[in-house]
């Protein structure tokens, strides 16, 4: 509660996350190997290569990426996260979060849009013409426009927005548009020519979305200092590759526990059903070990609705529960609905594997196949056995039998 | 009904209080399954639900872990 986290800059991954210069993809999740992964991971990956230039179309590139051409690691391992199937790549911007109480940093690429994008296993030539546009223009105008600015605090933006009925998972309406009055003035006093500055300013407003890579960046920004803390059982990091579930906690470092991901229940885009869904994924739940997402659910009655979690009383029902699962409440981000109660934070596995309670991730749901997109939205739990495995292995650590 | 005044009137004090509880309209506390309260709101019973599973899932190996952890 005490990080100061503020977005410093934009930068091509490459420039902040060394590993990059090989040929390596960063996914979401914890680690897997290629034969594991599902469909829509799979189909980021082929498109990811051929945006690197690595192969010259899809088949070439899942061909590479089958017989080892390329090396997987999860974003966690390099302070990253991604949303979704997570990737990231050498030439992809990535926003840079510095958490100026502990002197770390994170990374975590642009949000693309809604629909047919690579974060949901989109990988078409139109996914592609979007993360170059991306790549030439709006990261190294952003960066421009926030090295200008001197930074931007963060942590202010999340207690307007859940004032503004965000949850900051599935609903980053009022923090985009906070956050694009911030940097506007920055963009225009950096702006090469005006058309280029209108499309950018276009893209952002446009995307409902944009604050939720700002929102994970910051996220993983407060969590990693909070890792190697002796005896404490505090989650650090949720995540999913679409495959496994893995959670790592604070007094067991780097380990993952992972079980199998769950089946998201949500609301489907026309044309689209259960039987089209991908298992649960991406990094996107940073979000919820700092208390936003689905533990300030009560703050977001809209994104109940969008997310088929039910009426606003069930958006306030869902908020509660989770508060029994964490260690305390923040009073810098409070929920209006609550009578301003500070939103649930930090989540205790002792807790979690007492009560049965598991945490509640809001979420979007990608289509299994690759190369489709976001079909829906929905609400997903952690799986138990994460939980339970970390209780063992704290246990362990600790000499109590 | 017979049974149960029956067994009461055996037991002692504890019991005997049971004497009459449903001759009287019922308002229930459902603690655990969740299923009971819904039949009972169903059946329009004045009913509220506490939310109450074992600790740790039954698993009393378990439960001694997390009593040791703190939890």
């Amino acid at each position: 509660m005490s990080g100061n986290p503020v977005w410093i800059d934009v930068l091509p991954a490459e420039k902040v996350i060394p590993v990059l210069k090989d040929k390596v993809v960063l996914h979401a999740g914890p680690p897997i190997s290629w034969e594991r992964m599902c469909g829509p991971l799979k189909g980021a990956i082929a498109g990811a290569i051929v945006f690197e230039k690595w192969a010259p179309d899809l088949a070439t590139a899942t061909e590479m990426a089958a017989g080892g051409g390329v090396t997987f690691h999860p974003n966690h391992h390099f302070g990253a996260v991604g949303p979704m199937t997570g990737i990231t790549t050498r030439s992809m911007p990535v926003m840079v979060v510095e958490n100026r109480t502990f002197k770390n940093r994170s990374f975590c690429t642009l949000n693309e849009g809604l629909g047919k994008v690579m974060r949901f296993g989109g990988n078409d030539q139109e996914v592609l013409n979007r993360l170059a546009w991306m790549r030439d223009v709006l990261g190294p105008d952003l960066g421009s426009a926030v090295r200008a600015a001197g930074g931007i605090e963060l942590k202010g933006f999340i207690g307007r927005g859940l004032s503004m009925g965000d949850e900051m998972h599935q609903r980053n309406v009022a923090c985009t548009s906070l956050i694009l009055r911030a940097i506007a003035p920055w963009l225009a006093r950096t702006a090469k020519d005006t058309n280029r500055l209108a499309e950018v300013l276009a893209s952002i407003g446009a995307n409902d979305q944009f604050f939720l890579n700002v929102a994970m960046a910051m996220g993983k920004a407060i969590m990693d200092p909070v890792k190697g803390i002796e005896g404490s059982s505090v989650v650090t990091a949720m995540c999913r590759n679409g495959t496994d579930f893995g959670i790592r906690v604070s007094a067991t470092g780097d380990q993952w526990f992972v079980a199998p991901v769950e089946m998201p229940e949500g609301l489907y885009f026309a044309g689209y059903g259960p039987a089209d869904a991908n298992p649960d994924m991406g990094d996107s739940a940073i979000v919820e070990t700092i208390g936003v997402g689905g533990f300030a659910m009560a703050a977001s009655p809209a994104v109940a609705g969008f997310v088929g979690a039910g009426s606003a009383s069930s958006a306030l029902a869902f908020t509660r529960t989770m508060s029994q699962i964490v260690v305390g409440e923040n009073p810098q981000w409070t929920i209006p609905a609550l009578d301003f109660a500070g939103v649930p934070t930090g989540i205790d596995i002792r807790l979690v594997a007492d009560t049965g309670i598991a945490p509640v991730i809001n979420t979007g749901i990608a289509h299994k196949e690759a190369g489709v997109g976001q079909v829906g939205a929905g609400v997903v739990r952690a799986p138990l056995d994460c939980f339970i495995h970390a209780a063992r292995a704290l246990s362990n650590k600790l000499g109590v039998q | 009904m017979s049974s149960v005044r029956k067994e009461s009137a055996e037991t002692g004090s504890v019991s005997r209080r049971s004497v009459g509880l449903l001759d009287s309209p019922v308002e229930v506390v459902n603690v655990g399954l969740e299923g009971f309260y819904q039949e009972l709101k169903l059946a329009g019973v004045p009913v509220v639900h506490v939310s109450w599973s074992p600790p740790a899932n039954g698993d009393p190996k378990m439960a001694d872990i997390l009593s040791k952890l703190g939890a």
